[in-house]
């Protein structure tokens, strides 16, 4: 019996977006990384073309993280806390594509840093590496629209990824990106009515949809990621069928979902029949990641080096695969 | 929802001046402006104001300069349409064949010539059949021929003709029923189109009756129509029908967004 050609072809392609700027483009970094642009969905190559690499970025913090696991910590010895040396040894160590700077130090229920300080911190982590970088906020709105005032212009000319806006603040760091050449995260609570909305009004303030990278957040596997991979397959469908409200590139950013669950952290001294948690942890994290490229992340962020090692190698197998 | 705009056609006083007196601004403005709207074509009909090909590219020439919107040739004459095939940047729409032989064998060749889409009316020879067997047998017709040709199916739009609702009130649930079985003509089917502003002919309340009709014929499979892109109504109910039928993913600003195109 011959078996049916069931393969589907798509009309429109998803948005490429660059990150990063080296000398010759105003900036400072050794090389940039450009996501997306698929004509498939994720790894179908006998459909079309994943013209980019998915790629993985390490998270840094500008303060020492209290709360993460023990061996989370491990890989990066006393470095944590300097965000510049922790950086470094992440980009000569461990070789991600990115870095991912999360600017928690500014949480005003936390060390509650100054603006300016955090300008500081980001003008130090790109003087000392070479990397395109992600600069995240604390997360609390007032206070990251008030970062994002110096920490865009800080680095401006290196194109960077910066996040988030989100349905409720966005016309802030849409400014900002847009004067000082930067990309932004949209970011969406597992929701992509909200995630087609938060680029609806960043498109409406003159923000370029072609610099967008969406985020529909990444709980870790076992907490509700089936949500969020029917989400971004569901974007990626109409992506590919021509909604240009959807068609941008995907992020996962899934340290701090994997870091949090009992399946990672817990020690094989409380629950024996686990296993070691020095595997099963970074396994925990790779297998969420997994499950992200496989929903069509374009970016992943990490925190493991075990599990980004593991992840990158997975990403060349799936890419040189030919589909098969 | 591929949407067709209807207003440049002289049978509207204002176009017919700007033809007669070669008024550039007046074109201009109407293309602009349907183009601003969301048309995905904008159709151009001389009416009985000229028979002249050069009138027609001289319409079709002021629309490119305008804006980058495609054409649709409303013409069923030859001698037209192939100049203005010509004369059309980008892929245009040849506004319309009938199911009659002369027609087919003429006009779709030229649409598989030059690349352009073409609207096949469901009439022939003794008009246009009320009946939904009637309007099946023309598209059949049609479709067959288009077939022949080598026209891609992409590139045929099947009218079924709309007649006006306050003198052949029976024909508009003929036409939803001739729309839900065209519709599954072959697959993928071919576009099916509508001049929907005949549906409200002479009748009050015409922009109620086109959207309420409108979006009942999306429901059946409607994906094309030439209207009246002004009537803001009009098109927020298409961008509402739309997300009803799951083609687009909902969110609040759906409107607006579905302006931005």
């Amino acid at each position: 019996m011959q078996i049916p050609d069931v393969s589907s072809t798509w009309e429109n392609e998803i948005n490429s977006v660059t990150i990063g700027a080296t000398e010759e483009e105003g900036g400072t970094r050794s090389r940039t990384v450009t996501i997306g642009g698929e004509t498939t969905m994720p790894y179908l190559h006998f459909e079309g073309t994943m013209p980019n690499h998915p790629v993985l970025a390490f998270e840094i913090w500008d303060v020492l993280p209290e709360d993460w696991p023990q061996i989370t910590k491990e890989p990066f010895g006393d470095v944590m806390g300097n965000p510049v040396e922790w950086a470094q040894k992440c980009e000569e160590d461990f070789e991600p594509d990115l870095l991912s700077l999360r600017l928690m130090g500014c949480d005003p229920y936390g060390e509650d840093r100054s603006p300016e300080e955090a300008a500081k911190t980001v003008e130090r982590v790109l003087e000392a590496t070479t990397l395109p970088l992600i600069i995240w906020g604390s997360g609390d709105d007032e206070k990251d629209n008030e970062v994002f005032t110096l920490v865009s212009p800080a680095a401006e000319g290196e194109n960077c990824l910066l996040g988030t806006i989100t349905e409720d603040n966005y016309r802030t760091l849409a400014a900002l990106g847009k004067a000082d050449d930067h990309k932004v995260i949209a970011e969406s609570p597992v929701d992509i009515n909200i995630a087609k909305q938060v680029n609806t009004l960043a498109l409406d303030v003159g923000y370029d949809l072609e610099n967008i990278v969406i985020f529909p957040d990444s709980p870790a596997l076992g907490y509700g990621i089936e949500y969020v991979y029917s989400i971004m397959e569901r974007t990626r469908l109409a992506g590919l069928k021509g909604d240009r409200l959807m068609a941008q590139p995907m992020l996962a950013n899934i340290g701090g979902e994997v870091w949090k669950t009992k399946e990672a952290k817990i020690n094989a001294e409380e629950r024996p029949n686990w296993g070691d948690n020095r595997k099963r942890g970074p396994l925990w994290e790779a297998t969420t990641a997994f499950t992200y490229l496989q929903a069509g992340a374009d970016l992943v962020i990490m925190r493991h080096p075990k599990a980004l090692n593991e992840v990158g190698r997975k990403i060349e197998r799936l890419m040189d695969s030919g589909g098969k | 929802m591929i949407l067709i705009g209807e207003r440049i056609n002289a049978g509207f006083s204002d176009v017919k001046q700007a033809l007669q007196e070669k008024d550039r601004e007046e074109i201009e403005n109407l293309a602009e402006r349907q183009a601003d709207s969301g048309a995905d074509y904008l159709d151009i009909n001389m009416g009985a104001v000229s028979k002249d090909p050069d009138d027609m590219i001289w319409l079709i020439e002021i629309v490119q300069d305008t804006v980058d919107t495609p054409i649709s040739i409303d013409s069923q004459n030859p001698d037209i349409v192939e100049p203005a095939l010509e004369a059309c940047n980008g892929d245009p729409l040849i506004n319309s064949t009938t199911a009659q032989d002369e027609k087919l064998e003429k006009l779709i060749p030229l649409a598989v010539d030059h690349d352009a889409s073409i609207i096949g009316i469901t009439s022939g020879e003794e008009g246009a059949p009320q009946d939904v067997n009637g309007r099946l047998e023309y598209a059949a017709k049609i479709f067959t021929s288009a077939n022949e040709y080598g026209l891609e199916v992409d590139n045929l739009f099947i009218d079924p003709v709309a007649m006006p609702l306050k003198f052949m009130q029976e024909q508009a649930s003929n036409l939803l029923e001739a729309i839900n079985q065209l519709s599954n003509i072959s697959d993928p089917p071919p576009h099916i189109s509508l001049g929907i502003s005949n549906m409200s002919s002479d009748a009050s309340e015409k922009s109620l009756i086109n959207r309420t009709f409108l979006v009942m014929a999306m429901a059946v499979g409607l994906d094309a129509a030439i209207c009246n892109v002004f009537d803001e109504k009009l098109i927020n109910s298409v961008a509402t029908a739309e997300m009803i039928l799951n083609e687009e993913i909902y969110n609040d600003s759906f409107i607006e967004t579905y302006r931005m195109g």
